[in-house]
């Protein structure tokens, strides 16, 4: 769409937590209601700030989780073990107390329904996130683009959405889980990191013209790219969103 | 592959503030190889500051530092920059 | 105008992650005490064999010098125990490295030089005085904490300054260059200070 290019100093902005979520055991959305809120992207980020009372600061960069809906916006967060900013979120923060953020982020990494598909989404672990963004808003949308969710996690467990994403599976919505270090029993998907084959296996052709977006830690990400295009598939087709290391 | 590499949506918020517009779907050209990409797309590591590299042939595109006032920006890597405005 | 925070808003008893049982007197100031190593890199880890490695101080100088790996590590070299300050506001305390001190690289060179640039594998300068890196204030190190030097981490050697701002010492470093005059590095020329002393806060220029 021409002419939507995002302008404007980004400001920093309150936002009041609303409600949290426990996706799974170390993982919340937790929602925010963000007054000034111009709207949102699937696939857009918005970057977060906390200050104590001495002034120390650290910034973190949190994926949208949520389609839009006027002033709500849902983070979904992985408390990291010895985090700096996600236990904060995560379990500190009370509904009705406030935190600065700044957002929305992004124009690279989003998609939209009037975006011509096949889609294909490959996630590893928290990477779920903005891709589950881009799911529920072709889901508000009404859309049926044919679209699938490669999605990896370690045990069941850890997939986060995992009823909602089954709820919303059909009507050219295909999900499709690897579990890579636990399955629960009978378990006859995917039991392994995500590799060539399997995408192969899951993705449509080159011949088709997929639109990808990868998202997970660094490493996954590097793996998945270089698979899809060993595969045949187009570089700039993929667009990929790297966690670093260990995921934000 | 490197472990830290990030892509530039990772700095979007910092390129944004800077710039005063969305930056990660401007596409550049890599003033060493010539190939031509999205920002959205770049190799990002987290120096002392930031180093924005080519994705295909790690030549160093940028370099950005920011203090509460300032931004200093060296963008001397990207032969031409083209911004949806 | 959009509405923005005047100030940024304290969030409720949140810390962080930084250490806070310290001896302010050791700390610079605007910096805080870390815990872990963070790993901060301009650029993609270098993984340059040890049989292809090489140290050499060049430029203005009589004659140059150069040691392979086995030859560097027959140099004598020693623990050292430092404080390690990042220009993103982290410190170190007590950071335990072994290395060869500079003064012995430098040992019976005959040079005019007043300054030094230490240069890395991956393109990576930074630049020094030459009376900054002599005299017991610089190394170039092999190994952190007992074991060698991981290369996420500067490895197989890098410099050790602990007098400036940590990106002074430079991660895959592979040889000084002694020059008349000045000539700043790769973060001196994009805002950040010449100098760097943490103690005088020296992060940006003009500083």
């Amino acid at each position: 769409m021409a002419g939507t290019a995002v302008s404007g100093r980004l400001t920093w902005q309150l936002a009041e937590l609303v409600e949290v979520i426990v996706e799974t055991p170390h993982v919340k959305t937790i929602v925010l209601d963000v007054p000034s809120w111009p709207g949102h992207r699937a696939g857009q980020h918005l970057d977060v700030r906390l200050t104590a009372e001495d002034g120390y600061q650290a910034e973190r960069s949190y994926s949208i989780a949520s389609a839009l809906d006027g002033t709500r916006v849902a983070l979904t967060v992985q408390r990291l073990e010895d985090g700096e900013v996600s236990p904060y979120l995560t379990d500190e923060l009370r509904p009705g107390e406030k935190i600065e953020l700044r957002g929305p982020i992004g124009g690279y990494f989003v998609w939209e329904p009037s975006d011509r598909g096949p889609l294909m989404l490959v996630a590893g672990g928290s990477g779920v996130v903005p891709l589950m963004a881009m799911i529920r808003t072709r889901a508000a949308a009404g859309d049926d683009t044919e679209t699938r969710l490669l999605y990896s996690s370690r045990s069941p467990d850890d997939v986060i959405y995992r009823d909602e994403l089954e709820l919303l599976s059909g009507n050219g919505l295909g999900i499709v889980h690897t579990l890579t270090d636990s399955q629960p029993p009978g378990w006859m998907g995917y039991a392994r990191r995500v590799d060539a084959e399997m995408l192969a296996e899951v993705a449509p052709s080159p011949a088709e013209r997929p639109r990808f977006y990868a998202c997970g830690p660094t490493p996954f990400v590097e793996a998945v790219a270089e698979a899809l295009v060993r595969l045949g598939h187009d570089s700039p087709a993929i667009k990929t969103e790297r966690f670093g290391p260990t995921g934000r | 592959m490197d472990e830290l590499m990030l892509d530039g949506n990772a700095i979007g918020g910092l390129l944004q503030e800077v710039f005063a517009v969305e930056m990660t779907t401007a596409i550049g050209a890599c003033g060493s190889c010539g190939t031509g990409g999205p920002v959205g797309a770049v190799h990002v590591y987290r120096g002392a500051g930031i180093v924005l590299r080519c994705p295909h042939c790690g030549n160093t595109l940028a370099k950005i530092v920011k203090s509460d006032s300032r931004v200093w920006i060296d963008l001397a890597g990207i032969r031409v920059l083209e911004v949806t405005v | 105008m959009p509405p923005e925070a005047a100030k940024p808003v304290v969030s409720r008893g949140w810390r962080g992650r930084r250490s806070t049982d310290v001896d302010p007197a050791r700390i610079p100031p605007g910096q805080y005490v870390t815990r872990d190593f963070p790993v901060l890199s301009a650029g993609p880890t270098p993984h340059t064999s040890l049989e292809l490695w090489d140290f050499s101080i060049i430029g203005e100088l009589d004659s140059p010098r150069r040691w392979t790996w086995e030859e560097f590590r027959a140099l004598p070299s020693e623990e050292i125990t430092r404080d390690i300050h990042c220009v993103n506001k982290w410190s170190k305390l007590d950071t335990v490295w072994r290395g060869v001190s500079v003064d012995t690289l430098l040992e019976g060179i005959e040079t005019a030089a007043e300054y030094v640039t230490a240069y890395s594998d991956g393109g990576y300068t930074t630049n020094l005085p030459l009376e900054d890196v002599t005299g017991g204030k610089a190394w170039v190190v092999f190994a952190y904490g007992g074991e060698p030097l991981e290369p996420e981490h500067g490895g197989p050697a890098r410099m050790l300054v602990p007098r400036h701002y940590f990106w002074k010492s430079a991660k895959w470093v592979r040889g000084l260059r002694l020059h008349l005059s000045d000539e700043p590095g790769f973060w001196e020329t994009n805002g950040y200070h010449n100098d760097g002393d943490p103690w005088q806060e020296q992060r940006y220029q003009g500083d």
